[in-house]
């Protein structure tokens, strides 16, 4: 088990090079693309493979790619988000340090295939180092001819353009990342219209993930089907997880879609169980917006069947006892975790990243950041347990972009799996107070201090 | 194409949006609309007082729509089931988002000149609660002067960027715009700088609520105790209609002629706004039509009771004819 199809070569020594990189194999997608195939073979290799958006919502990437409105004049753009800002997830920033060329690759390939003649990277801007590293790839790309005018010889041109972010996480969602690269603030559309047809300057545009972008080298090189036969139903190929928390071993590991939650936790191959020998006590697999799970249900479905990493074995049991693949960011707790304290600290992120721009979410998780810090710190009231979940669902789903629903789902699935946790504070004050909260949470609860509440 | 709405089916042009098709309806079915603004574009989808319910996308596709949506930006489809008033989801969606616009709103419309005309009010009235749930101390912003004719009060201010377009789109020239994020937002003239545009008094007509007031009028009268007037002039600079707002003989304040959705017929330039308070500057062509249900038409209490009331700057006491 453990293909590694987007990280097989991760670990040579200057990798990031293009020398080491193509005499590793690398760019030959590209040239078997550019040179043997047309558009539309790309895009039907890609559609065969099964890939699915790896930013987050899963959509079908062949099926996006086709709904990019090919009829107009108008140029059209690719768009590589690189954003990376959820919390608990770093693998995209993992591949671009390390195999910035990969990431080239693909960006190639998918222009080529969707005929995109100039297309950015939006990248973190905390990521600086990481920019400079694209940086020197891009340029010797263009040196190689991979990039520039008259690619290889076959007619064909691509620019890059490296775009840093300013420090928001919601820029990551695609239309607000948009806004933000015309240069405006980056608050997100009001979707229709979708960016296929009014993306980037109002022109047609493809906006992926750098992970599912970089997926498309391997599947030109081994062919959409063998691409598909890896993974189980809908969940095909490879993905990478940035495991961290209480494990002994945290890191970006390559599954194949379809290997049990509870082999990736306690292989040795993978997280390599829980850190001083400790018990699982809850998961958040796929980045901080996606619902938390206790252990019981992370490991198994209510149904009783193993849960496996795949987008559907994730969200079996529906929001009551099932969750979401996400992004990948698969955070771990063990029993000594606070659950209080962590869906505090989410919901401070939340306060502090919304764009503002609508009631709901503007209002909603400000209101919800303050109750969950009393109830934290032992002044809670017993009230306002259900009065965090009433503003919870009063968020979810009237919102414009969907951070609305993620900050919404870690506070309601927090309250609906760990509700003694909750009471437990707001009973037994001067305990709470006094209590040591686990590896995770080394700093004083006083430090923490919301921007808004310091003005 | 034709769209159900609350069981009343109208036919409208193809593109047209939900909340145009129930304005095209009229009554009670029509959603709220706090922020988008038919005169500017790209306004709506901000406050979403406007939430509807989909039962049937469209007659091909009957299937309703997974979420409530915002009426003021989806358009409508052939065949689409709209819920509005009929739909218990959508009430208390907005029950909801009036709680979320209230939470951190300094009610302080006692000493607000927005009071009686102010479109959270109105909202508030239908849709609010009774109580506060919410226990957390209120955004606190000082007041700011955007030069010597308007006057930001941040405090009441619900985001719905109707200012902001204004400015860009009316007075083309902008200073001004929205500063930081989550729920720390602030209308700003970037560093205080002064709006200082022929149009940029318009701001305080598309303002729903009491957030951006027009200094000359400040504190001068309730306007429920004012006649709305419309009246025009030749003027350079724009129509020249406007409605005076009047205490027999005297203008109190200028204003765009707006409609019973709050909207200005059209915009008005500053020497109209501010500067025109005489008499003689106008001819006046008559009352203006206002909704019997504002506040404002209620400004004669004569058939109710006959209450001494104050005279708003003078002091003195007199009866109401
Ligand atoms: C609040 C928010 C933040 C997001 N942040 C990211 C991000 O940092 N990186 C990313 O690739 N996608 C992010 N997404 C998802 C993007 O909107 C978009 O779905 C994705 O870039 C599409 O690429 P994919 O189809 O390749 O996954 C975010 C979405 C939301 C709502
Ligand atoms: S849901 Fe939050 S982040 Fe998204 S547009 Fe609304 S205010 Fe902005
Ligand atoms: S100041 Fe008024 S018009 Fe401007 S955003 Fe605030 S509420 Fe809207
Ligand atoms: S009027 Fe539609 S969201 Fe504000």
């Amino acid at each position: 088990m453990g293909r590694a199809l987007l990280t097989e070569n991760i670990l040579i020594p200057g990798i990031r090079d293009f020398d080491v990189y193509r005499a590793h194999g690398g760019y030959v997608s590209a040239e078997k693309a550019l040179k043997e195939m047309t558009a539309a073979d790309v895009c039907r290799e890609v559609t065969k493979s099964g890939l699915r958006g790896r930013g987050g919502a899963g959509f079908p990437t062949g099926l996006k790619w086709s709904f990019l409105d090919r009829k107009t004049e108008r140029p059209r753009y690719l768009v590589c988000n690189a954003d990376e800002s959820e919390p608990g997830t770093f693998k995209d920033r993992y591949l671009m340090e390390h195999l910035p060329h990969l990431l080239i690759e693909g960006l190639i390939i998918s222009s080529f295939a969707l005929g995109v003649r100039s297309c950015y990277i939006y990248v973190r801007g905390e990521f600086k180092y990481i920019i400079g590293i694209l940086k020197r790839a891009i340029d010797e790309a263009y040196q190689h001819n991979f990039l520039g005018n008259n690619i290889l010889g076959t007619g064909l041109s691509l620019d890059i353009f490296l775009h840093p972010g300013a420090g928001a996480y919601i820029c990551g969602e695609e239309t607000a990342l948009l806004e933000s690269l015309e240069g405006k603030r980056g608050n997100p559309r009001i979707k229709p219209p979708f960016p296929a047809f009014k993306g980037l300057y109002d022109c047609p545009t493809v906006v992926n993930n750098v992970e599912t972008l970089a997926a498309v080298v391997p599947i030109i090189g081994m062919g959409g089907d063998a691409y598909a036969a890896i993974g189980v139903g809908k969940s095909t190929g490879t993905k990478l997880i940035s495991a961290c928390g209480n494990i002994n071993k945290p890191g970006v590991y390559e599954i194949d879609f379809g290997l049990p939650v509870e082999d990736f936790i306690y292989s040795e191959q993978y997280c390599g169980g829980i850190r001083d020998g400790k018990m699982l006590k809850a998961v958040v697999p796929g980045g901080s917006s996606v619902p938390v799970l206790p252990a019981g249900l992370m490991l198994n479905t209510v149904k009783g069947e193993q849960r496996l990493m795949t987008y559907e074995s994730m969200a079996e049991g529906g929001f009551e006892t099932g969750t979401m693949l996400g992004s990948g960011g698969f955070i771990v707790f063990d029993e000594d975790a606070c659950m209080v304290r962590n869906t505090w600290n989410f919901t401070c992120f939340y306060r502090h990243e919304s764009c503002g721009q609508c009631s709901p979410c503007r209002e909603g998780t400000a209101w919800m950041e303050p109750i969950l810090k009393r109830i934290e710190l032992g002044e809670g009231k017993s009230k306002e347990i259900d009065l965090l979940v009433s503003i919870a669902a009063k968020i979810e789903g009237n919102t414009i972009c969907p951070f609305g629903d993620a900050a919404a789902w870690p506070v309601a699935s927090a309250i609906r799996h760990f509700r003694d946790e909750f009471e437990f504070h707001i009973d037994h004050p001067e305990i709470v107070k006094n209590i040591e909260h686990g590896s995770i949470y080394k700093y004083p609860v006083s430090s923490i201090q919301h921007p808004a509440s310091l003005r | 194409m034709r769209v159900t709405i609350d069981d009343i089916t109208v036919d409208v042009e193809e593109g047209t949006t939900i909340l145009t098709a129930a304005r095209k309806i009229g009554g009670k079915i029509v959603p709220p609309a706090m922020c988008w603004y038919s005169k500017l574009k790209g306004s709506g989808g901000k406050c979403r007082t406007c939430l509807v319910k989909v039962a049937q996308s469209s007659a091909k596709d009957p299937r309703p729509m997974p979420k409530l949506v915002a009426s003021c930006s989806t358009p409508v489809q052939d065949g689409m089931v709209v819920q509005n008033i009929t739909s218990p989801e959508v009430l208390e969606a907005r029950k909801a988002i009036v709680e979320f616009l209230l939470i951190n709103h300094p009610l302080d419309c006692p000493v607000c000149d927005q009071a009686g005309e102010c479109d959270l009010q109105d909202l508030s009235f239908l849709h609010g609660m009774v109580e506060t749930r919410s226990e957390e101390p209120r955004r606190e912003f000082p007041a700011i002067d955007i030069g010597d004719k308007i006057k930001l009060n941040m405090n009441r201010c619900i985001l719905c960027y109707r200012c902001v377009f204004t400015a860009d789109q009316i007075t083309g020239k902008r200073v001004h715009g929205v500063l930081y994020r989550g729920d720390a937002p602030e209308i700003s003239t970037y560093i205080q700088n002064v709006i200082d545009n022929d149009f940029s008094g318009n701001v305080i007509d598309v303002c729903p609520v009491g957030a951006l007031t027009d200094r000359t009028f400040r504190f001068k009268s309730r306007v429920w105790f004012l006649n709305a007037m419309d009246a025009h002039r030749d003027c350079t600079h724009c129509g020249g209609k406007v409605t005076a707002w009047m205490y027999g003989n005297e203008i109190y304040r200028i204003t765009g002629r707006k409609d019973k959705y709050g909207e200005v017929e059209e915009f008005i330039c500053n020497e109209c706004r501010f500067e025109k308070k005489n008499f003689s500057d106008w001819i006046i062509e008559g009352p203006r039509k206002i909704s019997r249900e504002s506040v404002i038409s209620a400004n004669h209490y004569e058939k109710l009771i006959k209450p001494s009331i104050i005279h708003p700057i003078e002091g003195t006491t007199e009866k109401q004819e």
